[in-house]
């Protein structure tokens, strides 16, 4: 399935709603399975639900539909 | 999605202890994040139920909104949402998991 989506987008997704993340994203396999790591103060006190929920809320309908798999690390900062 | 998928979801949920929402059954897991989900439980020697969401498009489609969580599998304990398999995986090696499973070891004898 041609897919469009790539590690730079996933970037600038996560960026647009956590401005303040660090944030690392890999492709590893093929071309719609990936793996990101993200760092932010937002996280503060919040459980791991919470900071993954965050993180799928800013990938939209992506995480519905280009985005295979996401292999996700959150902290908070 | 109508509400009769959600309170069936949210009878199966509170059924059991430990319910697996997986792709597959724990002997034929049809996806490698829910194997990894099964052989932590399995790993943990704790009784648990699966549902298998390949069986029905309308559990597979409304635990997504049930949990506000995009992908299965999903683990709940005590009717509580613990995670998919990033935070499953998590807690099992920071020894979280362990803890919040020790009190149904019993019933896995």
């Amino acid at each position: 399935m041609a897919n469009d989506i790539n590690p730079d987008h996933l970037r600038e997704l996560l960026l647009a709603h956590l401005p303040d993340a660090e944030v690392e994203v890999k492709l590893f396999s093929g071309d719609d399975h990936f793996e990101m790591e993200v760092v932010s103060p937002s996280f503060a006190g919040k459980s791991r639900v919470a900071q993954h929920q965050m993180v799928y809320a800013a990938m939209g309908d992506h995480m519905r539909e280009a985005i295979h798999a996401l292999a996700l690390k959150t902290r908070a900062k | 999605m109508t509400d009769s998928v959600q309170q069936q979801i949210d009878k199966l949920v509170h059924d059991q202890e430990i319910v697996l929402f997986m792709k597959g059954t724990p002997q034929f897991p049809q996806c490698g994040f829910s194997q990894r989900v099964a052989a932590i439980l399995d790993h943990h020697a704790v009784a648990f139920s699966s549902v298998n969401v390949l069986l029905d498009p309308a559990i597979r489609e409304g635990i997504k909104l049930y949990s506000d969580w995009p992908t299965i599998p999903q683990l709940y304990v005590k009717a509580e949402f613990i995670g998919g398999c990033d935070i499953v995986s998590e807690m099992h090696e920071s020894g979280e998991l362990a803890e919040l499973l020790a009190p149904f070891k019993a019933d896995a004898a």
